[in-house]
């Protein structure tokens, strides 16, 4: 936490300001309060050099006044913190310690304290109390205490779900050395945070008051007090009034700097840098066998999916997907299968580029701008998990049918018929009543069924799915995919299915293209994948980890040692060649090219060793 | 400070699955909010209450004010019913209320019922026009930063509007009020700079109470969005590619409403504070220039009154915003009902 808070300039010059004005409350009162105190005639007076903020009524200098009045200003903020956090941390201490009925009371009890304006709640104390410096402190440091409560009751809760405390409770630890022990070390640093936010609010709260003239009273005052007065002639001199508005915003700002600053660094995810896009690179490698195929519906020749510093995700792959046919996708996460796919959806994270020779569904040039009424109805796109993919505030009908009548042009009935009878094809039970329910009032199953329905609505000439079963049950997934296939069979949709399972790809796939670290080893037939007769050893590898019904269960299941390299580590050679039990040194050295063979290509220096062994 | 202090009762993620139940979660979730209201409402009326009973000392004796003779005291410890048990004071409280006689005023003679129908109509104006203005410029601005600078584009943009609302956020309303009223109204000439007289008197004022709020709802809602806009939904919405509009005002807009909205509640209620503030430096006449009149004049009845109508009104605005909550995102209703 330290380096971080070391780099963030707003934390430092917020903590700068707030050094200034500590030292300035420590000093002023001995430099100025004579200047601040002393009744002149000299009454009035506009700014000068002199009297750089004016005089006021009793011909005091303001500006004397303003900075003698620092000290007050921040004892009183001191206080006002120290109250709110003690008086509300022990509140939120003690209902979470109350056991859940206290709990739940407590609870409820803290969101109306905290949703009534502080403002309010100080007058009603000004009321009882009758103006001044004590009950300003009071008003606003109980006005404060419900936020400190509530978020320590809300920490509380986080950490207590936490795996040591339960393993603590049920050792019998009680829960007030629970608190103290575990539970309060691991929230100090949103506390840090929520103690500067309630030291910049006080301070407000408490200039206003004595703004409003129910603050702290004269002979004594404050920044506030001082600005109430600066007000009363506002129209003749504006200096007293300008120059503690200034002094209160600088103050002001500085506190908002530390509190922006510390939740910066608390919070890690925030003030991560990032360039925005990639340079388009020139490609490097020679078009690959068969970006050319004339009858090919969907063609990727040389596409690399770049990051702004210009590591490739996806490097330089090219594969051709035939009119009807079923093309798989498979490799372990992180090989840049889901990313090519999102490629040639055009649905890349907004950080990302793509950047390819071709890249091309049918006619519409991908590499271009395809129209968006094209783009949507003739590529459809089936999504890895359908509780995360359908917007969870809308209502299905709405969602499923939003392409065909934005696109389409079918009227809302229209498209909600069409919907009813895609949702029928798709199994889903009671259709009509699917399209006026939400999301989360459906099974995953459904969802997904719903999602493929949704994507072959428009009748596209493509469809992706994107692990499509990942996210289901294994009953489920069957079921899913026996979908698929039937689309595939009835319409002669061709479909990209990209899955990390080489069971889910042997299903139902036509050919296989396998991925790794961000490349094409190898593309082979589906017969070929289920007679184990590949010829790259990283596909032999996951096939080896698919348990079969054939796998004897006596013997551990294999796994491949080691794991892919960072594309940004990407090595010289083969991506694979530190996992490979054939690896020779030529390919640590020597990257190997997809060698086409009679069934499929595959990039493996392995494969040319074999003919020369042979000849 | 908004995401640390959040209800613990936002609206569940993506992946929470609610229980399948029949029927609309309507009827119970409004049956809970209401018990709510009822539970609030005798706490205010026991706060207000409470007002008077809990000064330190003699009460009759401080509403009297230091000057005043014995004999006067004593008088208006009778008129207030102070000399009777606790008990019965706050039944004699309690019944009043419920016969919508909220006392009178004892420096005018004026019933509280009648300042406050002369004076709410004011606050009214300016406190809803305010939270209509902060949440029509807010949402917009912050939707429309996150998706200009979403993905680390337009750095500078991104910067600019940070520090723009860090400052501008920081400064309290009544500074502000004071700035305003400098610059436009005595510089410029361009606005008055007090008083309800005419529409334009309503600038100053709307403006001193709405820029704060602005500032931190736009920057909790570029935040939230820029959350959305990461979110698989907002993928799938992609895929159809829908007009910008259409893409960020039905898709994503609902979706970071709800957290927006529960955040948000709080300034909205802030709001209402803040007014009392820029009513007194614009000399308003609303609600909070009649309390702050009372507290110098001691005059109790008119504090209580007003303090608990203001405290009624900070609850609606919160029971608003819960059923708002629930028109967008229904997920959010079977949870706050389950614990109202």
């Amino acid at each position: 936490m330290m380096q971080k808070l070391r780099r963030s300039p707003a934390l430092m010059l917020g903590l700068a300001g707030l050094a200034f004005f500590v030292v300035l409350g420590i000093v002023a009162p001995f430099i100025w309060t004579d200047r601040a105190e002393t009744l002149t005639d000299q009454t009035h007076l506009a700014a000068s050099a002199e009297h750089w903020f004016g005089t006021d009524a009793l011909g005091r200098d303001i500006f004397a006044r303003t900075m003698v009045a620092t000290r007050l200003t921040l004892l009183m903020c001191l206080a006002t913190t120290a109250i709110a956090a003690v008086g509300g941390i022990g509140f939120g201490a003690a209902i979470w310690v109350g056991g859940p009925r206290v709990r739940a009371l407590g609870q409820r009890v803290i969101d109306v304290l905290i949703s009534y304006p502080s403002v309010i709640f100080a007058l009603a104390m000004v009321a009882i109390l009758g103006p001044g410096v004590g009950t300003s402190i009071v008003a606003i440091g109980l006005a404060t205490c419900p936020a400190f409560a509530r978020l320590t009751t809300n920490l509380a809760a986080s950490i207590a779900g936490r795996d040591f405390v339960s393993t603590a409770r049920l050792l019998g630890v009680p829960p007030s050395r629970l608190l103290r022990r575990h539970i309060l070390p691991n929230i100090a640093e949103p506390l840090l945070v929520l103690l500067s936010v309630a030291f910049t609010v006080s301070l407000k709260a408490l200039s206003g008051l004595s703004f409003l003239g129910v603050g702290v009273q004269a002979p004594d005052y404050d920044w506030g007090a001082v600005l109430h007065k600066g007000l009363e002639g506002i129209y003749l001199n504006p200096w007293p009034a300008l120059g503690p508005s200034l002094v209160i915003i600088l103050a002001g700002l500085s506190g908002g700097l530390i509190g922006d600053g510390l939740a910066a660094a608390v919070n890690p995810a925030a003030g991560r840098k990032r360039g925005y896009r990639a340079k388009v690179e020139a490609l490097t490698s020679v078009p690959a066998y068969d970006a050319h195929d004339e009858d090919a519906l969907a063609v990727a020749d040389r596409l690399s999916v770049v990051l702004p510093d210009g590591t490739r995700l996806v490097d330089e792959v090219s594969f051709a997907i035939k009119p009807s046919e079923v093309l798989g996708l498979v490799g372990e996460s992180g090989s840049g299968k889901s990313l090519t796919a999102m490629a040639l959806a055009k649905l890349l994270p907004d950080d990302l580029t793509a950047v390819a020779g071709t890249l091309k569904v049918g006619d519409l040039d991908l590499n271009g701008r395809p129209p968006a009424g094209r783009l949507a109805t003739e590529i459809g796109i089936v999504y890895q998990d359908p509780s995360a993919s359908f917007n969870p505030t809308l209502k299905l009908g709405g969602q499923l049918t939003e392409t065909l009548r934005k696109h389409g042009g079918a009227s809302r009935a229209a498209a909600a018929e069409q919907a009813v009878g895609q949702l029928a094809a798709a199994r889903v039970t009671l259709p009509e009543q699917r399209l006026k329910q939400y999301p989360y009032e459906l099974s995953g199953g459904m969802r997904q069924r719903a999602m493929i329905a949704s994507a072959l609505l428009t009748s596209p000439k493509l469809l992706i799915a994107d692990e499509p079963t990942t996210a289901l049950d294994v009953t489920v997934q069957a079921e899913v995919l026996g979908l698929l296939r039937e689309a595939n069979e009835r319409d002669g949709t061709a479909i990209l299915l990209i899955s990390h399972d080489v069971g889910v790809i042997s299903a139902i796939c036509d050919r296989v293209v396998v991925m790794y670290a961000g490349r094409i080893v190898e593309t082979l037939p589906i017969e070929r994948l289920r007679a184990g007769e590949a010829e790259h050893p990283y596909t032999h590898a996951l096939l080896a980890a698919t348990p079969t019904l054939h796998s004897p269960v006596d013997e551990p299941l294999s796994s491949i040692p080691g794991r892919p390299p960072h594309p940004a580590g990407r090595p010289a050679g083969c991506a694979f060649a530190s996992r490979c039990p054939l690896a020779r040194q030529q390919c640590h050295d020597e990257l190997p090219v997809l060698t086409v063979t009679d069934t499929g290509a595959t990039a493996c220096h392995a494969l040319h060793w074999d003919k020369e062994v042979l000849a | 400070m908004e995401t640390l202090i959040a209800s613990p009762e936002a609206p569940p993620g993506p992946k929470a699955a609610a229980p399948k139940t029949a029927g609309s979660p309507w009827p119970r979730f409004l049956l809970g909010r209401l018990a709510g209201f009822a539970g609030v409402l005798v706490m205010l009326v026991v706060g207000t209450f409470l007002i008077v009973q809990l000064i330190p000392g003699d009460p009759a004796q401080v509403m009297a004010g230091p000057d005043a003779s014995q004999a006067q005291v004593e008088q208006i410890r009778h008129e207030q019913g102070l000399d009777k048990p606790l008990l019965a004071q706050f039944g004699d409280y309690a019944t009043g209320l419920l016969q919508g006689d909220l006392g009178s005023s004892y420096t005018s003679g004026i019933p509280v019922s009648e300042v406050i129908a002369n004076r709410l109509p004011f606050t009214a104006q300016i406190a809803f026009l305010a939270v209509a203005i902060a949440l029509v410029v807010s949402i917009p601005l912050g939707m429309a930063i996150a998706v200009a600078c979403r993905g680390g584009r337009r750095r500078t943009l991104d910067t600019a509007f940070t520090s723009v609302t860090a400052v501008l956020g920081s400064i309290p309303e009544f500074v502000l009020a004071t700035l305003l009223i400098m610059f436009f109204a005595i510089k410029l000439n361009m606005f008055p700079p007090s008083g309800a007289a005419t529409l334009d008197s309503m600038v100053l004022p709307i403006l001193a109470l709405t820029i704060a709020p602005i500032c931190t709802l736009a920057r909790v809602v570029r935040r939230e969005t820029a959350t959305v806009l990461a979110m698989d939904y907002m993928r799938t919405a992609k895929g159809r590619r829908l007009k910008a509009l259409r893409l960020y005002g039905r898709h994503a807009l609902p979706n970071l409403m709800t957290s927006t909205l529960t955040l948000g509640g709080l300034v909205l209620t802030g709001l209402l504070g803040g007014a009392v503030i820029v009513e007194f430096v614009f000399q308003w006449p609303g609600l909070g220039t009649g309390v702050l009149d009372a507290l110098v004049k001691r005059d109790y009845p008119v504090i209580q009154g007003v303090v608990l109508l203001l405290g009624i009104l900070a609850t609606l605005l919160n029971l608003l915003v819960d059923v708002v909550l629930g028109l967008l995102d229904p997920r959010s209703l079977r949870g706050k009902a389950g614990d109202a």
